[in-house]
Parts: C-alpha cells; sequence; structure tokens
C-alpha cells in the first residue's frame, strides 16, 4: 500500500503522521484477526483504490492493455508484411531485364525513343 | 507524347492502419492534454455552482438527527465546507476558530457549517475533534470523492458556498482569526 498524501511513496517507510496512523490502524485490525484481503477492502473503501500498490482485480484493468497491445502487434505485423512485400517482387523480376537498370529509367528511356 | 501509367509502388501502411493509428494518437494527445488541464486547473472557482454531494457522519456529529447530508438539500443556506485532517498541524490553528464562527452562526439558522475530513483514521479523528470541542457537523471524505470534486490541494482549505449553491470564495490554508471566517460569511447573508 501506498501513503495517502506523499505520492509514490509506500506505506511502510512513509515518516508522515498520516502514515504512522495508518500503520497502527493495520496493526489492530491484524489483532482483531482481520485478514490482509479484509483489510484492504477496508482502505479502499475509505480511501480508494489509489492507496493500493495493484490496481483492483477487475476485468476491464487488464483487458484493455492487453487488447492494445495484441491490437498493435497485428499493426505492425501487417505493416511489416506490406513493407517486404514490393522488395521481394522487385528482387525476382530483376533478372528479366539489364540487372543494373532501375525500371522507371527504362519507362523513361523508352519514352524518349518513341518521342525521337 | 504518350500517357503511359508508371505502376506505384506499394511500399506503406494501409490506409486502414493509418486511421488507427492516428485515431489513437490523436485519443492519447487529447488524454494527456486534459490531464495537463486538470492538474493546472487549480481548486473549483468561485462562480461556479457545486454539484451535489454526501457526507456520511461521524456518530455524535451527525446534522439534525440524520447520519449523513446532501449538499442539495441545504439550498437556501450558507454552506462552509471545511477540509481538515487530525495529522495535519495547520489545521489545528483555525479549528478553534471555526468552532467559535460555528456557535456564533448556528443559532441563525441560515448557516451550516460541514467538516470533511480527508484521509484519516476516525480514532485520531475524534480525539482532534474533542481537542477543540467541536460540534458542528464531521464526517470522512470517503475514498477521497469529495476532494477529488474540489480539486483539493491539501488540508486545511474551506469552501463558502451561498444560498444558491455557488461556490463564492476558498480559503487555501488555515484562517489566522475568526473575523476572517466571518468576513467570508457575513456578506453572503445579506
Amino acid at each position: 500500500m501506498y501513503c495517502p498524501v506523499c505520492e509514490s511513496t509506500p506505506l511502510d517507510v512513509c515518516p508522515t503522521e498520516a502514515c504512522r496512523q495508518w500503520r497502527d490502524l493495520i496493526r489492530t485490525m491484524l489483532t482483531e484477526g482481520k485478514s490482509e484481503e479484509e483489510i484492504k477492502q477496508y482502505f479502499v473503501l475509505q480511501y480508494g483504490a489509489r492507496v493500493l500498490d495493484e490496481p483492483p482485480n477487475r476485468l476491464l484493468t487488464y483487458l484493455v492493455p492487453a487488447v492494445a497491445i495484441l491490437l498493435g502487434a497485428l499493426m505492425l505485423l501487417r505493416g511489416f508484411q506490406m513493407w517486404m512485400k514490393p522488395s521481394i517482387t522487385e528482387a525476382d523480376e530483376e533478372p528479366k531485364g539489364k540487372p543494373d537498370q532501375d525500371p522507371y529509367i527504362a519507362k523513361l528511356e523508352e519514352e524518349l525513343k518513341k518521342q525521337k | 507524347m504518350t500517357e503511359t501509367s508508371i505502376p506505384a509502388p506499394r511500399r506503406g501502411v494501409p490506409l486502414w492502419a493509418q486511421i488507427i493509428i492516428w485515431v489513437f494518437l490523436a485519443g492519447l494527445l487529447v488524454i494527456v492534454a486534459l490531464g495537463l488541464r486538470r492538474a493546472q486547473q487549480g481548486t473549483v472557482q468561485p462562480g461556479q455552482v457545486i454539484e451535489d454531494f454526501t457526507l456520511p457522519l461521524y456518530s455524535s456529529y451527525e446534522f439534525e438527527g440524520k447520519n449523513e447530508v446532501h449538499l442539495k438539500d441545504l439550498r437556501g443556506k450558507v454552506v462552509v465546507i471545511n477540509f481538515w485532517a487530525s495529522w495535519c498541524k495547520p489545521c489545528e490553528q483555525e479549528a478553534a476558530d471555526l468552532q467559535q464562527a460555528w456557535t456564533e452562526y448556528e443559532p441563525t439558522g441560515e448557516v451550516v457549517f460541514l467538516g470533511v475530513d480527508y484521509v484519516d483514521t476516525e480514532p485520531e479523528a475524534r480525539v482532534y475533534l474533542k481537542k477543540f470541542g467541536i460540534t458542528y457537523a464531521n464526517g470522512p471524505d470517503l475514498a477521497t470523492r469529495i476532494s477529488q470534486y474540489f480539486r483539493t490541494k491539501g488540508v486545511p482549505e474551506t469552501y463558502f458556498v451561498d444560498k444558491d449553491g455557488v461556490l463564492n470564495y476558498v480559503q487555501i490554508g488555515p484562517f489566522k482569526s475568526v473575523e476572517e471566517i466571518r468576513a467570508q460569511i457575513d456578506p453572503l447573508l445579506k
């Protein structure tokens, strides 16, 4: 769990009075026989989910990043496939013409010949 | 010159993927911009109508015998909302002045004081309330919903809401005297 007042400071090392009170409260709850889960639930209810070091176990918490990563991976894969395709075609077609001649230059030369 | 079509190179990301990427990036930018705007906004500003909220109340600190209070039920009254915590040393500077102001305005029935206890533990909060002899309605800011709505930057902070539910003044930090509190309430009673 994290300090409610200082940002990103773990509760067990935070020197503020608020955290000292929270540590005392946790100690009291533990001596009363409350489980870790019950204590966490109490703190979330009282102070909000931001005090937890991990987000609450909700479907959306994990679903959204998973879908985003999957979507990104698919887009990258598709992108790479599209980038690779033309270069493979060019490489296959090259031996048919003059090996060192660009197809665009060949087209241009052909046009010039026609004009003459 | 005869027109011959030169086949365009087929390199690049397809249109649908480009649209998705740009929409995603634009969405990301909007989220970042909204976050920055919210961070720079500060507290809610005077002139704004304060939305309804529910404050659960500690036992012995109820309002008119009820264990929770709704802001919308207080229309027609001046509402003084004070954010505090037992661990907050500056809050102690104003605690007695707030209680004195409450004892002055309570008989008029036109002013309500609400103490919103920010990220506090109840036993310590009760010790604090008893120490300063506070008698007005007080309760915890459950899940920090109220302080998030007001966008408080810390404690103590005090918000003065007029009879129409419009925020009139925000006090950041402790009051130095009871006169400072009166100076904000009296104009709202005219």
